[in-house]
């Protein structure tokens, strides 16, 4: 019996960051050691704190090793013989106070976490259904199959308040009554796992760190609301959660979980995987039945009836949330009054966010619904790096809207984000700093989502391109003040005029960043300058003369000889001949560090 | 196609299989040829130009031939801010080609891609379905190389 677990995660950015070799190595020397048979190796799913990765961590004693390398596995296997000593330099330290911390749980990573859906990512291995069952797996199925109808399990549902996490939160227990109601003996579940929102990661870790939770909530939903087939529709870019959910199914089938007569019950129910191909709007309901009935995904022009009535081939659909199922096991297990007992009065249990941008901790992350953005940017998230200053977040990846610290106290839930602007989305969290134009990111938002509509609506197809137009036109000092407004009119008829999700939520970047930081607008059309010195055409270079040393380098780097200057002679910048290639600043010596951005394209000379 | 209630689906369920043998071919000769699209829509009874069309609507399918090793660098919102527009210049600056482009000896094809869910690991990129994060210059050089 193994005295001590060693615990690595091989998500998909841990096996780049060379999780593999990691692990071959440390078999090796714990076999080397004559460990085996005390110690053993698990893979295990992401643990979210991306920043430190590879992560090892020593189980039952807690301890974390941060950033290994193949090189500490020797060191590692040693530190595990009877004799052996925790290493503290492989140890996390803690950005401000710079404490080694040698248990994970006192990171302040996941102090404020309240993990449920990712309670086992990382934990257990996905690869093995032995592993799920050890911490409770399939008892929820159990239970539901023993002990429950399929109204019962509904009803639920219901009391819990589970809403969707997809981005729209409708309610789950909801849309099963539904689903359940629709007369007819051929019903399909299906499983939106297409994630396709740039900034966005849970549910492919969710798949690649427990795709059981997964496949347990949608055989409870076939049960409930009387399907016999589910799909999961997995974007092509995921080849990982692919594998792992093909191992889950198989494994389920095999133990009896999946298939004619799951669990002897009579009740017969199976999972099929479906790879998407690339393209974003297939994430959308009715694109997606299409493109599984592999068609193109394209959005069902309204009226549409609900895919709750006419979804897959015509037939009653119950379509979720990757995240959405993986609830279910722990809404059964645990109790509807459990779940609704947590969040706020209106969004329910908790949410999961993809922090990433100008944040210091990289990463995923669960926290209680209500929690407020400034507690996970800044407490979880450990604030901006590099001494720079907080600007804005953008939550809902491009449907969603950016806020700014004034808005920091706004509390997490479905509610108060669209209020505010914004939207829960899929869950993206992406922060920005000084040094990110306001201007820029709407534009490069919209040009997401432009490229990305199916076209099948004029205004989203047109609007979101003349929109991108006048965006270009402002970031490159072409932009006129009446500009704004008519942003703000064609955003609004492009949200009127689409009838998909992506259209009517493709202008809300742009309208949030007008909402928030108008004059970040105004500067680059009436001041013709890019206050985040950003923009091309609206900043300069220059060279501080008293930084200057005259060493030349810049003068011979830059490409177009814009730089006058000579051996002790301060170096100027020829703005009527300078590209902006930033060349310059790149190749001036760090100690020197002479030459700077600043806002505006009026300087001739300066110093 | 057909409809319920005056909804549209898919009647014929054989056509699910079309994304699959898309994929599959895709994966075989590197792009979809004509043959093949002719070869799929005899084999489930479907017209052409709807195959043709399926295969032109998703991104991951490509009609014209594609290089040994297919480059996708992750052009979204996240990856930009850690510059991956630098990635981008390394990559086409070490090839030769820009996005979009094959390179004339057939190794590499080129592409700009969606977030493909690393984020937190800015900037990244796919070479064909292995997954490179934090990327740095000078790792683009060691990581083009090991490409045959
Ligand atoms: C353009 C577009 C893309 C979407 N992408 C996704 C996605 O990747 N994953 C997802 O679960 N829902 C996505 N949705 C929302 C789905 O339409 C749907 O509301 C959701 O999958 C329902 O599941 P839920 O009730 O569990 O949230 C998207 C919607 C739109 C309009
Ligand atoms: S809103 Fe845009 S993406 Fe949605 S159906 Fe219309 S054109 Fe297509
Ligand atoms: S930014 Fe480029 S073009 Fe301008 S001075 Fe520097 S090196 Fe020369
Ligand atoms: S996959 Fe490794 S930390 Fe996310
Ligand atoms: S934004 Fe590049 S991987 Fe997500």
């Amino acid at each position: 019996m193994p005295v001590r677990t060693v615990l690595l995660g091989q998500g998909t950015c841990c096996i780049s960051a060379g999780a593999k070799q990691i692990s071959a190595a440390l078999r090796e020397e714990i076999a080397r050691l004559d460990l085996a048979g005390t110690v053993q190796v698990k893979h295990t799913g992401c643990r979210g704190f991306s920043q430190i990765d590879p992560v090892v961590i020593i189980e039952p004693e807690g301890l974390l090793y941060s950033e290994v390398k193949v090189d500490d596995a020797p060191e590692i296997a040693r530190s595990l013989l009877p004799q052996g000593q925790p290493i503290e330099r492989l140890f996390y330290r803690d950005p401000v106070t710079d404490r080694a911390i040698p248990h994970h749980r006192d990171i302040t990573f996941y102090n404020k976490q309240q993990r449920t859906v990712l309670k086992n990512c990382g934990y257990i291995d996905p690869e093995e259904i032995d592993d799920y069952l050890a911490v409770g797996g399939y008892q929820a199925l159990r239970k539901v199959l023993s002990e429950m109808t399929p109204e019962q399990v509904i009803e639920a549902v219901k009391r819990s308040g589970l809403r969707g996490l997809g981005g729209g939160g409708f309610p789950a227990g909801r849309k099963w009554e539904a689903c359940r109601r629709v007369p007819g003996d051929e019903k399909y579940v299906v499983c939106n796992a297409d994630e396709g929102d740039p900034g966005a990661f849970q549910d492919r870790s969710v798949l690649e760190g427990d795709p059981h939770s997964v496949v347990e909530g949608m055989i409870i939903a076939g049960y409930a609301v009387g399907a016999t087939k589910g799909y999961v529709y997995v974007r092509a870019e995921y080849p990982l959660a692919v594998k792992r959910l093909g191992i889950a199914i198989a494994e389920a089938r095999e133990r009896g979980f999946l298939g004619e007569n799951v669990l002897g019950n009579g009740f017969g129910f199976d999972i099929e995987i479906f790879q998407g191909a690339g393209a974003f709007v297939c994430g959308e309901s009715t694109a997606l039945t299409l493109s599984l009935e592999g068609a193109r995904g394209m959005p069902k022009p309204l009226p549409r009836p609900r895919t709750t009535e006419v979804g897959l081939w015509g037939r009653p659909t119950l379509l979720n949330n990757v995240k959405t199922f993986a609830n279910i096991r722990w809404i059964i297990n645990k109790g509807a009054e459990w779940f609704a007992s947590q969040g706020t009065e209106k969004s329910k249990g908790t949410a999961i966010f993809s922090l990433t941008g100008k944040i210091t901790n990289c990463g995923l992350i669960e926290v209680p619904m209500g929690i407020t953005l400034r507690e996970i940017i800044f407490d979880i998230g450990g604030g901006v790096p590099g001494g720079r200053t907080f600007k804005a977040v953008q939550t809902g990846g491009p449907s969603g809207g950016v806020l700014p610290e004034g808005l920091l106290g706004t509390p997490i839930d479905f509610d108060s984000l669209t209020a505010a602007g914004s939207m829960m989305g899929s869950g993206g969290m992406v922060v920005v700093d000084e040094d990110t134009c306001m201007v820029d990111l709407a534009r490069y938002f919209l040009d997401f989502t432009q490229k990305e509509s199916c076209g099948q609506c004029s205004l989203c197809r047109l609007g979101s391109v003349q929109m991108l137009e006048i965006l270009n036109a402002i970031t490159e000092g072409n932009g006129r003040i009446e500009d704004i407004d008519l942003l703000i009119e064609l955003g609004e008829s492009v949200k009127i005029g689409s009838i998909c999700g992506l259209g009517q939520s493709a202008p809300n970047p742009v309208l949030s960043t007008i909402r928030y930081f108008r004059e970040e607008y105004e500067s680059h059309i009436l001041e013709k300058k890019c206050p985040a010195r950003v923009c091309k055409g609206l900043i300069s270079y220059i060279i501080v003369s008293d930084k200057c040393k005259a060493c030349m380098i810049c003068l011979r780097k830059c490409p177009v000889e814009a730089i006058k200057g000579g051996k002790k002679e301060v170096h100027v910048i020829d703005q009527d001949k300078c590209t902006r290639c930033g060349v310059c600043l790149s190749v001036c010596p760090e100690r020197f560090g002479a030459v700077e951005i600043i806002p505006g394209r009026e300087v001739k000379i300066h110093g | 196609m057909n409809k319920i209630n005056g909804e549209i689906y898919m009647q014929n369920k054989e056509q699910k299989e079309l994304l699959v043998r898309l994929g599959e071919a895709q994966n075989k000769f590197g792009y979809l040829s004509e043959k093949v699209m002719i070869e799929l829509a005899e084999s489930l009874d479907m017209s052409i130009s709807d195959v043709y069309g399926v295969a032109t609507f998703y991104s991951f399918f490509s009609i014209r031939p594609q290089g040994r090793n297919i480059i996708r660098i992750c052009k979204s919102v996240p990856c930009f801010l850690k510059n991956s527009q630098v990635i981008i210049e390394t990559v086409e600056k070490e090839i030769g080609i820009k996005p979009g482009e094959t390179t004339p000896n057939g190794k590499f094809s080129f592409h700009l891609t969606n977030c493909i869910g690393v984020c937190d690991k800015a900037p990244a990129m796919m070479i064909n379905s292995e997954v490179y994060i934090d990327l740095t210059p000078n790792k683009i050089s060691q990581i083009l190389k090991a490409h045959k």
